[in-house]
Protein backbone atom coordinates (compact mmCIF):
# COMPACT_ATOMS: atom_id res chain seq x y z
CA UNK A 1 0.00 0.00 0.00
CA UNK A 2 1.24 3.45 -0.94
CA UNK A 3 0.10 7.05 -0.62
CA UNK A 4 1.14 10.40 -2.08
CA UNK A 5 -0.12 13.91 -1.43
CA UNK A 6 0.48 17.39 -0.11
CA UNK A 7 0.88 17.96 3.59
CA UNK A 8 -1.34 19.72 6.11
CA UNK A 9 0.71 20.29 9.25
CA UNK A 10 -0.52 20.67 12.84
CA UNK A 11 1.04 20.76 16.31
CA UNK A 12 0.87 18.56 19.41
CA UNK A 13 -2.27 17.16 21.08
CA UNK A 14 -4.69 17.58 18.16
CA UNK A 15 -7.80 16.30 19.93
CA UNK A 16 -10.88 14.53 18.63
CA UNK A 17 -13.07 17.53 19.47
CA UNK A 18 -11.25 19.66 16.90
CA UNK A 19 -11.01 16.78 14.39
CA UNK A 20 -14.79 16.39 14.48
CA UNK A 21 -16.71 18.54 17.01
CA UNK A 22 -19.37 16.70 19.04
CA UNK A 23 -22.07 19.01 17.71
CA UNK A 24 -21.89 17.03 14.44
CA UNK A 25 -22.08 13.60 16.04
CA UNK A 26 -25.83 13.29 15.62
CA UNK A 27 -24.98 11.49 12.38
CA UNK A 28 -22.54 8.74 11.51
CA UNK A 29 -22.62 9.36 7.74
CA UNK A 30 -18.95 9.62 6.64
CA UNK A 31 -19.67 12.19 3.90
CA UNK A 32 -21.54 14.40 6.36
CA UNK A 33 -18.76 14.09 8.99
CA UNK A 34 -16.12 14.91 6.34
CA UNK A 35 -17.77 18.30 5.74
CA UNK A 36 -16.78 19.38 9.27
CA UNK A 37 -13.39 17.70 9.55
CA UNK A 38 -10.80 19.83 11.43
CA UNK A 39 -13.33 22.66 11.58
CA UNK A 40 -12.32 24.08 14.98
CA UNK A 41 -8.56 24.02 14.30
CA UNK A 42 -8.40 24.83 10.57
CA UNK A 43 -11.63 26.20 9.12
CA UNK A 44 -10.29 26.15 5.54
CA UNK A 45 -9.15 22.50 5.67
CA UNK A 46 -12.26 21.08 4.04
CA UNK A 47 -12.06 23.55 1.12
CA UNK A 48 -8.35 22.94 0.52
CA UNK A 49 -7.94 19.19 1.04
CA UNK A 50 -7.61 17.01 -2.08
CA UNK A 51 -7.80 13.24 -2.38
CA UNK A 52 -4.51 11.68 -1.29
CA UNK A 53 -3.37 14.56 0.93
CA UNK A 54 -1.50 13.76 4.13
CA UNK A 55 -1.81 15.14 7.67
CA UNK A 56 1.43 15.52 9.63
CA UNK A 57 1.24 16.42 13.32
CA UNK A 58 3.16 16.31 16.61
CA UNK A 59 2.65 14.09 19.60
CA UNK A 60 -0.56 12.58 20.99
CA UNK A 61 -2.58 13.06 17.78
CA UNK A 62 -6.25 12.16 18.27
CA UNK A 63 -6.33 12.49 22.05
CA UNK A 64 -9.67 12.65 23.82
CA UNK A 65 -12.84 10.89 22.86
CA UNK A 66 -13.23 7.33 21.55
CA UNK A 67 -15.30 8.61 18.64
CA UNK A 68 -14.40 6.55 15.57
CA UNK A 69 -16.04 9.43 13.74
CA UNK A 70 -12.62 11.17 13.97
CA UNK A 71 -10.59 8.84 11.70
CA UNK A 72 -13.76 8.24 9.65
CA UNK A 73 -14.07 12.01 9.01
CA UNK A 74 -10.39 12.32 8.07
CA UNK A 75 -10.56 9.28 5.76
CA UNK A 76 -13.81 10.46 4.16
CA UNK A 77 -12.32 13.93 3.60
CA UNK A 78 -9.87 12.22 1.24
CA UNK A 79 -6.77 12.13 3.45
CA UNK A 80 -4.58 9.13 2.61
CA UNK A 81 -2.68 8.88 5.88
CA UNK A 82 -1.66 10.64 9.10
CA UNK A 83 1.98 10.82 10.19
CA UNK A 84 2.54 11.89 13.81
CA UNK A 85 5.20 11.74 16.49
CA UNK A 86 2.77 9.67 18.60
CA UNK A 87 -0.93 8.85 18.49
CA UNK A 88 -3.42 8.70 21.33
CA UNK A 89 -4.17 5.01 21.75
CA UNK A 90 -7.88 4.91 20.94
CA UNK A 91 -7.35 6.93 17.75
CA UNK A 92 -4.51 4.55 16.85
CA UNK A 93 -6.74 1.48 17.36
CA UNK A 94 -9.67 3.05 15.56
CA UNK A 95 -7.54 3.93 12.53
CA UNK A 96 -6.20 0.39 12.23
CA UNK A 97 -9.66 -1.07 12.80
CA UNK A 98 -11.18 0.96 9.95
CA UNK A 99 -8.23 0.25 7.68
CA UNK A 100 -6.93 3.83 7.71
CA UNK A 101 -3.11 4.04 7.56
CA UNK A 102 -1.20 5.97 10.21
CA UNK A 103 2.52 6.13 10.93
CA UNK A 104 4.61 7.23 13.91
CA UNK A 105 7.82 9.00 12.84
CA UNK A 106 9.33 11.86 14.85
CA UNK A 107 12.01 12.53 12.19
CA UNK A 108 9.39 13.03 9.49
CA UNK A 109 7.37 15.36 11.71
CA UNK A 110 10.45 17.46 12.47
CA UNK A 111 11.41 17.88 8.82
CA UNK A 112 8.17 17.99 6.84
CA UNK A 113 6.52 21.39 6.34
CA UNK A 114 2.98 22.29 5.33
CA UNK A 115 2.58 22.02 1.55
CA UNK A 116 5.42 19.52 1.02
CA UNK A 117 4.64 16.65 -1.34
CA UNK A 118 5.22 13.37 0.46
CA UNK A 119 5.10 9.68 -0.55
CA UNK A 120 4.52 6.85 1.91
CA UNK A 121 5.13 3.12 1.52
CA UNK A 122 3.16 1.41 4.28
CA UNK A 123 4.73 -2.01 3.78
CA UNK A 124 8.23 -0.76 4.56
CA UNK A 125 7.33 2.32 6.62
CA UNK A 126 9.39 4.52 4.29
CA UNK A 127 8.38 8.17 3.95
CA UNK A 128 9.84 10.17 1.02
CA UNK A 129 9.62 13.95 0.96
CA UNK A 130 9.62 14.84 -2.76
CA UNK A 131 9.78 18.58 -2.09
CA UNK A 132 12.90 18.36 0.09
CA UNK A 133 14.41 15.17 -1.36
CA UNK A 134 14.56 13.56 2.11
CA UNK A 135 13.76 10.03 3.29
CA UNK A 136 12.51 9.11 6.76
CA UNK A 137 11.96 5.67 8.24
CA UNK A 138 8.90 4.90 10.37
CA UNK A 139 8.41 1.70 12.30
CA UNK A 140 6.33 -0.60 10.12
CA UNK A 141 3.26 -2.07 11.86
CA UNK A 142 3.39 -5.53 13.41
CA UNK A 143 2.17 -8.18 10.93
CA UNK A 144 -1.12 -8.59 12.77
CA UNK A 145 -2.00 -4.90 12.32
CA UNK A 146 -0.87 -4.93 8.71
CA UNK A 147 -3.18 -7.86 8.07
CA UNK A 148 -6.10 -5.86 9.54
CA UNK A 149 -5.28 -2.90 7.30
CA UNK A 150 -4.86 -5.04 4.22
CA UNK A 151 -8.28 -6.60 4.97
CA UNK A 152 -9.63 -2.99 5.06
CA UNK A 153 -10.50 -3.17 8.72
CA UNK A 154 -11.04 -5.41 11.74
CA UNK A 155 -14.52 -6.59 10.81
CA UNK A 156 -13.39 -7.87 7.40
CA UNK A 157 -10.36 -9.43 9.06
CA UNK A 158 -12.55 -11.31 11.56
CA UNK A 159 -14.84 -12.48 8.74
CA UNK A 160 -11.89 -13.75 6.72
CA UNK A 161 -10.55 -15.62 9.76
CA UNK A 162 -13.92 -17.21 10.58
CA UNK B 1 10.01 -10.75 36.50
CA UNK B 2 6.50 -10.44 37.92
CA UNK B 3 3.40 -8.82 36.48
CA UNK B 4 1.42 -5.67 37.26
CA UNK B 5 -2.27 -5.87 38.19
CA UNK B 6 -3.30 -5.10 34.62
CA UNK B 7 -0.91 -7.66 33.16
CA UNK B 8 -2.27 -10.36 35.49
CA UNK B 9 -5.88 -9.63 34.55
CA UNK B 10 -5.06 -9.63 30.83
CA UNK B 11 -3.07 -12.87 31.09
CA UNK B 12 -5.95 -14.60 32.87
CA UNK B 13 -8.40 -13.44 30.20
CA UNK B 14 -6.13 -14.56 27.38
CA UNK B 15 -5.66 -18.02 28.89
CA UNK B 16 -1.95 -17.38 29.47
CA UNK B 17 0.21 -17.88 32.55
CA UNK B 18 2.30 -14.87 31.74
CA UNK B 19 2.29 -11.85 29.45
CA UNK B 20 4.98 -9.29 28.70
CA UNK B 21 4.94 -5.62 27.79
CA UNK B 22 4.27 -5.17 24.08
CA UNK B 23 2.84 -8.67 23.56
CA UNK B 24 -0.26 -8.80 21.34
CA UNK B 25 -3.00 -10.89 22.93
CA UNK B 26 -6.61 -11.83 22.31
CA UNK B 27 -8.61 -11.47 25.56
CA UNK B 28 -12.08 -12.65 26.58
CA UNK B 29 -14.44 -9.86 27.55
CA UNK B 30 -16.74 -9.64 30.57
CA UNK B 31 -18.63 -6.60 29.28
CA UNK B 32 -18.92 -4.66 26.01
CA UNK B 33 -20.42 -1.17 26.30
CA UNK B 34 -21.67 1.50 23.92
CA UNK B 35 -23.63 4.77 23.97
CA UNK B 36 -25.92 6.63 21.56
CA UNK B 37 -23.01 8.25 19.67
CA UNK B 38 -20.75 5.24 19.24
CA UNK B 39 -23.27 2.36 19.07
CA UNK B 40 -24.87 3.39 15.74
CA UNK B 41 -21.48 3.05 13.98
CA UNK B 42 -20.85 -0.26 15.78
CA UNK B 43 -24.26 -1.67 14.90
CA UNK B 44 -23.82 -0.76 11.22
CA UNK B 45 -20.46 -2.60 11.22
CA UNK B 46 -22.01 -5.55 13.07
CA UNK B 47 -24.84 -5.81 10.55
CA UNK B 48 -22.60 -5.19 7.53
CA UNK B 49 -20.43 -8.14 8.56
CA UNK B 50 -23.51 -10.35 8.68
CA UNK B 51 -23.48 -11.09 12.41
CA UNK B 52 -26.96 -11.92 13.72
CA UNK B 53 -26.48 -12.51 17.47
CA UNK B 54 -24.35 -10.96 20.20
CA UNK B 55 -21.92 -13.30 21.97
CA UNK B 56 -23.75 -13.02 25.32
CA UNK B 57 -26.93 -11.02 25.90
CA UNK B 58 -25.99 -10.38 29.52
CA UNK B 59 -22.52 -9.06 28.67
CA UNK B 60 -23.46 -6.22 26.33
CA UNK B 61 -24.62 -2.87 27.71
CA UNK B 62 -26.06 -0.02 25.67
CA UNK B 63 -26.75 3.31 27.36
CA UNK B 64 -28.22 6.24 25.42
CA UNK B 65 -26.78 9.10 27.49
CA UNK B 66 -24.98 11.61 25.28
CA UNK B 67 -27.65 13.42 23.29
CA UNK B 68 -30.56 12.21 25.42
CA UNK B 69 -33.30 13.10 26.15
CA UNK B 70 -33.09 13.35 22.34
CA UNK B 71 -31.84 16.84 21.55
CA UNK B 72 -32.92 16.92 17.91
CA UNK B 73 -34.42 14.74 15.19
CA UNK B 74 -31.13 13.21 14.08
CA UNK B 75 -30.31 12.24 17.67
CA UNK B 76 -33.76 10.74 18.05
CA UNK B 77 -33.15 8.67 14.89
CA UNK B 78 -29.80 7.44 16.26
CA UNK B 79 -31.46 6.47 19.56
CA UNK B 80 -34.26 4.66 17.74
CA UNK B 81 -31.68 2.74 15.74
CA UNK B 82 -29.84 1.50 18.84
CA UNK B 83 -33.12 0.80 20.72
CA UNK B 84 -34.36 -1.40 17.88
CA UNK B 85 -31.06 -3.27 17.87
CA UNK B 86 -31.16 -3.73 21.66
CA UNK B 87 -34.70 -5.12 21.55
CA UNK B 88 -34.03 -7.29 18.50
CA UNK B 89 -30.94 -8.86 20.10
CA UNK B 90 -32.52 -9.10 23.57
CA UNK B 91 -29.70 -7.03 25.09
CA UNK B 92 -30.36 -7.37 28.83
CA UNK B 93 -28.54 -4.20 29.82
CA UNK B 94 -30.16 -1.59 27.63
CA UNK B 95 -31.19 1.37 29.76
CA UNK B 96 -33.83 3.72 28.39
CA UNK B 97 -34.43 7.30 29.54
CA UNK B 98 -36.10 6.90 32.93
CA UNK B 99 -33.85 4.05 34.03
CA UNK B 100 -30.61 5.28 32.51
CA UNK B 101 -27.84 7.42 33.82
CA UNK B 102 -24.49 8.59 32.56
CA UNK B 103 -22.96 5.26 31.57
CA UNK B 104 -19.86 5.34 33.78
CA UNK B 105 -21.87 6.10 36.90
CA UNK B 106 -24.66 3.70 35.93
CA UNK B 107 -22.65 0.56 35.04
CA UNK B 108 -20.94 0.22 38.47
CA UNK B 109 -24.20 1.14 40.23
CA UNK B 110 -25.94 -1.71 38.38
CA UNK B 111 -23.20 -4.09 39.52
CA UNK B 112 -22.14 -4.92 35.96
CA UNK B 113 -18.40 -4.63 36.69
CA UNK B 114 -16.53 -6.37 39.52
CA UNK B 115 -12.84 -6.74 40.41
CA UNK B 116 -10.80 -8.76 37.91
CA UNK B 117 -13.12 -8.14 34.94
CA UNK B 118 -12.01 -7.13 31.45
CA UNK B 119 -14.29 -4.46 30.03
CA UNK B 120 -14.23 -2.53 26.76
CA UNK B 121 -16.51 0.39 26.06
CA UNK B 122 -16.98 2.58 23.01
CA UNK B 123 -16.47 5.64 25.16
CA UNK B 124 -13.08 6.90 26.23
CA UNK B 125 -14.08 7.23 29.89
CA UNK B 126 -14.71 3.49 30.18
CA UNK B 127 -11.45 3.52 32.16
CA UNK B 128 -13.63 4.62 35.13
CA UNK B 129 -14.21 1.01 36.24
CA UNK B 130 -10.54 0.58 37.07
CA UNK B 131 -11.63 2.03 40.42
CA UNK B 132 -13.09 -1.42 41.10
CA UNK B 133 -9.86 -3.28 40.33
CA UNK B 134 -11.00 -4.26 36.84
CA UNK B 135 -9.14 -3.79 33.55
CA UNK B 136 -11.37 -1.40 31.68
CA UNK B 137 -10.57 0.64 28.62
CA UNK B 138 -12.10 2.82 25.94
CA UNK B 139 -12.18 1.58 22.37
CA UNK B 140 -13.99 2.66 19.20
CA UNK B 141 -17.10 1.48 17.43
CA UNK B 142 -15.47 -1.22 15.30
CA UNK B 143 -13.94 -2.81 18.40
CA UNK B 144 -17.38 -2.65 20.01
CA UNK B 145 -18.89 -4.42 16.98
CA UNK B 146 -16.21 -7.10 17.01
CA UNK B 147 -16.53 -7.45 20.80
CA UNK B 148 -20.31 -7.84 20.61
CA UNK B 149 -19.93 -10.51 17.94
CA UNK B 150 -17.01 -12.51 19.29
CA UNK B 151 -16.70 -11.67 23.00
CA UNK B 152 -13.02 -10.91 22.42
CA UNK B 153 -10.70 -8.00 21.71
CA UNK B 154 -7.04 -7.63 20.78
CA UNK B 155 -4.71 -5.76 23.13
CA UNK B 156 -1.07 -4.84 23.24
CA UNK B 157 0.01 -5.56 26.83
CA UNK B 158 0.80 -2.20 28.44
CA UNK B 159 3.68 -1.10 30.62
CA UNK B 160 2.63 0.63 33.83
CA UNK B 161 3.31 3.68 35.94
CA UNK B 162 2.85 3.03 39.66
CA UNK B 163 1.44 5.90 41.70
CA UNK B 164 2.14 5.42 45.39
CA UNK B 165 -0.35 7.59 47.27
CA UNK B 166 0.62 8.60 50.79
CA UNK B 167 -0.80 10.97 53.40
CA UNK B 168 -4.28 12.32 53.97
CA UNK B 169 -5.82 14.96 51.70
CA UNK B 170 -7.08 18.17 53.34
CA UNK B 171 -10.79 18.85 53.76
CA UNK B 172 -11.61 20.42 50.36
CA UNK B 173 -9.27 18.25 48.30
CA UNK B 174 -11.10 15.46 46.46
CA UNK B 175 -10.25 12.76 43.94
CA UNK B 176 -10.70 15.40 41.23
CA UNK B 177 -7.97 17.63 42.64
CA UNK B 178 -5.65 14.64 42.98
CA UNK B 179 -6.11 13.45 39.40
CA UNK B 180 -5.84 16.99 37.98
CA UNK B 181 -2.64 17.40 39.98
CA UNK B 182 -1.28 14.12 38.56
CA UNK B 183 -2.22 15.04 34.97
CA UNK B 184 -0.54 18.41 35.48
CA UNK B 185 2.54 16.57 36.69
CA UNK B 186 2.90 14.00 33.90
CA UNK B 187 1.09 15.73 31.00
CA UNK B 188 -1.76 14.76 28.68
CA UNK B 189 0.40 12.05 27.12
CA UNK B 190 2.36 11.24 30.27
CA UNK B 191 0.88 7.75 30.48
CA UNK B 192 0.39 7.16 26.75
CA UNK B 193 -0.32 3.45 25.98
CA UNK B 194 0.33 2.64 29.68
CA UNK B 195 -1.56 1.60 32.81
CA UNK B 196 -1.78 3.95 35.77
CA UNK B 197 -1.75 1.74 38.86
CA UNK B 198 -2.81 3.41 42.11
CA UNK B 199 -1.53 1.93 45.37
CA UNK B 200 -0.36 3.08 48.81
CA UNK B 201 -1.57 3.97 52.30
CA UNK B 202 -3.31 7.08 51.04
CA UNK B 203 -5.96 4.90 49.38
CA UNK B 204 -7.70 4.53 52.75
CA UNK B 205 -8.71 8.20 52.58
CA UNK B 206 -10.25 7.93 49.12
CA UNK B 207 -13.94 7.04 48.84
CA UNK B 208 -15.13 4.91 45.93
CA UNK B 209 -16.51 8.11 44.38
CA UNK B 210 -13.03 9.69 44.59
CA UNK B 211 -11.55 6.60 42.95
CA UNK B 212 -14.13 6.57 40.14
CA UNK B 213 -13.26 10.21 39.43
CA UNK B 214 -9.54 9.47 39.33
CA UNK B 215 -9.77 6.33 37.18
CA UNK B 216 -12.20 8.20 34.90
CA UNK B 217 -9.55 10.77 34.00
CA UNK B 218 -6.70 8.30 33.37
CA UNK B 219 -7.49 8.78 29.67
CA UNK B 220 -6.71 12.49 30.09
CA UNK B 221 -3.09 11.46 30.71
CA UNK B 222 -3.26 9.24 27.61
CA UNK B 223 -3.43 6.05 29.69
CA UNK B 224 -4.83 2.77 28.43
CA UNK B 225 -6.35 2.19 31.85
CA UNK B 226 -6.26 3.38 35.43
CA UNK B 227 -6.54 0.73 38.11
CA UNK B 228 -6.83 0.73 41.91
CA UNK B 229 -5.83 -1.95 44.37
CA UNK B 230 -8.87 -3.71 45.78
CA UNK B 231 -9.45 -3.01 49.49
CA UNK B 232 -12.29 -3.16 52.01
CA UNK B 233 -14.00 -0.12 50.49
CA UNK B 234 -14.00 -1.76 47.07
CA UNK B 235 -15.49 -4.97 48.42
CA UNK B 236 -18.11 -3.11 50.43
CA UNK B 237 -19.17 -1.34 47.21
CA UNK B 238 -19.16 -4.53 45.17
CA UNK B 239 -21.22 -6.45 47.74
CA UNK B 240 -23.78 -3.63 47.88
CA UNK B 241 -24.18 -3.50 44.10
CA UNK B 242 -23.41 -6.87 42.54
CA UNK B 243 -23.89 -10.60 42.87
CA UNK B 244 -21.29 -11.35 40.19
CA UNK B 245 -18.27 -13.42 41.15
CA UNK B 246 -15.09 -11.41 41.40
CA UNK B 247 -11.36 -12.13 41.43
CA UNK B 248 -8.89 -9.93 43.28
CA UNK B 249 -5.58 -9.45 41.47
CA UNK B 250 -2.60 -7.86 43.15
CA UNK B 251 0.61 -6.80 41.47
CA UNK B 252 3.60 -9.08 42.01
CA UNK B 253 6.24 -7.71 44.35
CA UNK B 254 8.78 -7.90 41.56
CA UNK B 255 6.47 -6.43 38.91
CA UNK B 256 8.29 -4.13 36.52
CA UNK B 257 7.18 -0.51 36.29
CA UNK B 258 8.13 2.02 33.64
CA UNK B 259 8.08 4.63 36.41
CA UNK B 260 7.14 4.92 40.10
CA UNK B 261 5.75 8.25 41.27
CA UNK B 262 5.01 9.10 44.89
CA UNK B 263 2.15 11.46 45.54
CA UNK B 264 1.76 13.04 48.98
CA UNK B 265 -1.98 13.64 49.17
CA UNK B 266 -1.55 16.01 52.13
CA UNK B 267 0.39 18.43 49.94
CA UNK B 268 -2.20 18.67 47.15
CA UNK B 269 -4.19 21.90 46.90
CA UNK B 270 -7.57 22.38 45.21
CA UNK B 271 -6.54 22.32 41.56
CA UNK B 272 -7.96 23.84 38.36
CA UNK B 273 -7.13 22.99 34.72
CA UNK B 274 -7.01 26.09 32.57
CA UNK B 275 -7.91 26.07 28.86
CA UNK B 276 -7.28 24.23 26.60
CA UNK B 277 -5.68 21.07 27.95
CA UNK B 278 -6.30 19.12 31.17
CA UNK B 279 -2.57 19.26 32.02
CA UNK B 280 -2.61 23.07 32.13
CA UNK B 281 -3.14 23.02 35.89
CA UNK B 282 -2.79 25.64 38.58
CA UNK B 283 -3.50 25.39 42.28
CA UNK B 284 -6.40 27.43 43.57
CA UNK B 285 -3.84 29.79 45.13
CA UNK B 286 -2.47 30.63 41.66
CA UNK B 287 -5.65 31.13 39.62
CA UNK B 288 -5.98 34.90 39.87
CA UNK B 289 -9.16 36.73 38.95
CA UNK B 290 -11.13 34.63 36.43
CA UNK B 291 -14.73 35.74 35.98
CA UNK B 292 -17.18 33.08 34.82
CA UNK B 293 -20.54 32.85 33.07
CA UNK B 294 -21.51 29.27 33.81
CA UNK B 295 -20.92 26.47 36.29
CA UNK B 296 -21.53 22.82 35.44
CA UNK B 297 -21.55 20.25 38.23
CA UNK B 298 -22.03 16.65 37.12
CA UNK B 299 -20.83 14.26 34.37
CA UNK B 300 -19.27 10.78 34.45
CA UNK B 301 -16.37 12.39 36.29
CA UNK B 302 -18.21 14.17 39.11
CA UNK B 303 -21.95 13.51 39.11
CA UNK B 304 -22.03 11.06 42.03
CA UNK B 305 -23.69 11.54 45.39
CA UNK B 306 -20.60 12.69 47.26
CA UNK B 307 -19.99 15.27 44.52
CA UNK B 308 -23.50 16.62 44.97
CA UNK B 309 -23.08 16.63 48.76
CA UNK B 310 -19.86 18.65 48.48
CA UNK B 311 -21.59 21.19 46.22
CA UNK B 312 -24.63 21.38 48.51
CA UNK B 313 -22.50 21.95 51.58
CA UNK B 314 -21.16 25.10 49.97
CA UNK B 315 -24.39 26.30 48.33
CA UNK B 316 -26.66 25.68 51.34
CA UNK B 317 -28.56 28.80 52.37
CA UNK B 318 -26.77 31.00 49.83
CA UNK B 319 -27.41 32.33 46.32
CA UNK B 320 -25.33 31.88 43.19
CA UNK B 321 -23.92 35.13 41.80
CA UNK B 322 -26.22 37.05 39.47
CA UNK B 323 -25.52 36.06 35.88
CA UNK B 324 -23.81 32.76 36.67
CA UNK B 325 -25.86 29.96 35.14
CA UNK B 326 -25.38 27.03 37.52
CA UNK B 327 -26.37 23.68 36.05
CA UNK B 328 -26.28 20.54 38.19
CA UNK B 329 -26.54 17.03 36.73
CA UNK B 330 -26.96 14.04 39.02
CA UNK B 331 -25.34 11.22 37.03
CA UNK B 332 -28.05 8.57 37.45
CA UNK B 333 -31.70 8.34 38.41
CA UNK B 334 -30.71 6.69 41.70
CA UNK B 335 -28.27 9.45 42.55
CA UNK B 336 -30.95 12.00 41.65
CA UNK B 337 -33.45 10.29 43.95
CA UNK B 338 -30.96 10.02 46.76
CA UNK B 339 -30.09 13.71 46.40
CA UNK B 340 -33.80 14.51 46.51
CA UNK B 341 -34.30 12.49 49.69
CA UNK B 342 -31.28 14.10 51.34
CA UNK B 343 -32.65 17.56 50.57
CA UNK B 344 -29.80 18.45 48.21
CA UNK B 345 -32.06 19.26 45.28
CA UNK B 346 -33.94 21.80 47.40
CA UNK B 347 -30.64 23.40 48.41
CA UNK B 348 -29.62 23.70 44.75
CA UNK B 349 -32.89 25.19 43.59
CA UNK B 350 -33.06 27.63 46.50
CA UNK B 351 -29.51 28.71 45.66
CA UNK B 352 -30.62 29.56 42.14
CA UNK B 353 -29.09 26.55 40.37
CA UNK B 354 -31.00 24.31 37.98
CA UNK B 355 -31.06 20.54 38.27
CA UNK B 356 -31.16 18.42 35.12
CA UNK B 357 -31.98 14.85 34.27
CA UNK B 358 -28.85 12.71 33.76
CA UNK B 359 -27.16 13.41 30.41
CA UNK B 360 -23.65 13.94 29.03
CA UNK B 361 -25.11 16.99 27.21
CA UNK B 362 -23.00 20.02 28.15
CA UNK B 363 -19.71 18.20 28.86
CA UNK B 364 -19.11 17.60 25.15
CA UNK B 365 -20.95 20.64 23.86
CA UNK B 366 -23.97 18.57 22.87
CA UNK B 367 -26.87 20.37 24.54
CA UNK B 368 -28.15 21.65 27.92
CA UNK B 369 -25.62 24.39 28.53
CA UNK B 370 -23.66 25.37 25.42
CA UNK B 371 -21.28 28.34 25.69
CA UNK B 372 -21.35 31.41 23.43
CA UNK B 373 -18.26 33.05 21.96
CA UNK B 374 -16.02 34.39 24.72
CA UNK B 375 -17.91 32.77 27.57
CA UNK B 376 -16.21 30.92 30.41
CA UNK B 377 -17.38 27.95 32.44
CA UNK B 378 -16.06 26.20 35.51
CA UNK B 379 -16.99 22.57 35.03
CA UNK B 380 -16.50 19.37 37.01
CA UNK B 381 -16.23 17.56 33.67
CA UNK B 382 -13.10 16.04 32.16
CA UNK B 383 -12.00 17.96 29.05
CA UNK B 384 -11.33 21.61 28.30
CA UNK B 385 -10.27 21.31 24.65
CA UNK B 386 -10.97 24.11 22.16
CA UNK B 387 -14.72 24.23 21.52
CA UNK B 388 -15.44 21.41 23.94
CA UNK B 389 -18.50 23.02 25.53
CA UNK B 390 -19.58 25.25 22.68
CA UNK B 391 -18.07 28.07 20.61
CA UNK B 392 -14.42 27.61 19.64
CA UNK B 393 -13.63 30.85 21.46
CA UNK B 394 -15.30 29.77 24.71
CA UNK B 395 -13.30 28.48 27.67
CA UNK B 396 -13.69 25.59 30.11
CA UNK B 397 -11.90 25.43 33.48
CA UNK B 398 -11.91 21.96 35.03
CA UNK B 399 -12.32 21.72 38.80
CA UNK B 400 -13.83 19.77 41.69
CA UNK B 401 -17.49 20.13 42.72
CA UNK B 402 -16.38 22.18 45.75
CA UNK B 403 -14.39 24.67 43.62
CA UNK B 404 -17.24 24.81 41.10
CA UNK B 405 -19.83 25.52 43.80
CA UNK B 406 -17.64 28.14 45.47
CA UNK B 407 -17.14 29.78 42.07
CA UNK B 408 -20.90 29.81 41.43
CA UNK B 409 -21.37 31.89 44.59
CA UNK B 410 -18.75 34.51 43.76
CA UNK B 411 -18.91 34.61 39.95
CA UNK B 412 -15.19 33.96 39.65
CA UNK B 413 -12.99 30.91 40.22
CA UNK B 414 -12.90 30.61 44.00
CA UNK B 415 -11.37 28.61 46.81
CA UNK B 416 -13.89 26.49 48.74
CA UNK B 417 -11.73 26.88 51.86
CA UNK B 418 -12.50 30.61 51.83
CA UNK B 419 -16.15 30.44 50.80
CA UNK B 420 -17.36 27.49 52.93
Amino acid sequence: MRAKGKVFKYGNNVDTDVIIPARYLNTSDPAELAKHCMEDIDSSFVEKVEPGDIIVAGKNFGCGSSREHAPIAIKAAGVSCVIATTFARIFYRNSINIGFPILECAEAVENIDAGDIVQVDFGTGTIYNETKGQKYQAQPFPDFMQEIMVADGLINYIKQKA
Amino acid sequence: MGMTMTQKILAAHAGLDKVEVGQLIQANLDLVLGNDITSPVAIKEFNKAGFTEVFDKSKVAIVPDHFTPNKDIKSAEQCRFIREFAYDKDIENYFEVGEMGIEHALIPEKGLVVPGDVVIGADSHTCTYGALGAFSTGIGSTDMAAGMATGQAWFRVPAAIKFVLTGKPSEWVSGKDIILHIIGLIGVDGALYKSMEFVGDGLQYLSMDDRFTMANMAIEAGAKNGIFLVDEKTLEYVKAHSTKEYVIYEPDEDAEYHQVIEIDLASIRPTVSFPHLPDNTRTIDEVGDIKIDQVVIGSCTNGRISDLRAAAEILKGRKVAKGVRTIIFPATQNIYLQALREGLIEIFIEAGAIVSTPTCGPCLGGHMGILAKGERAVATTNRNFVGRMGHEESEVYLASPAVAAASALTGKISNPEEVA
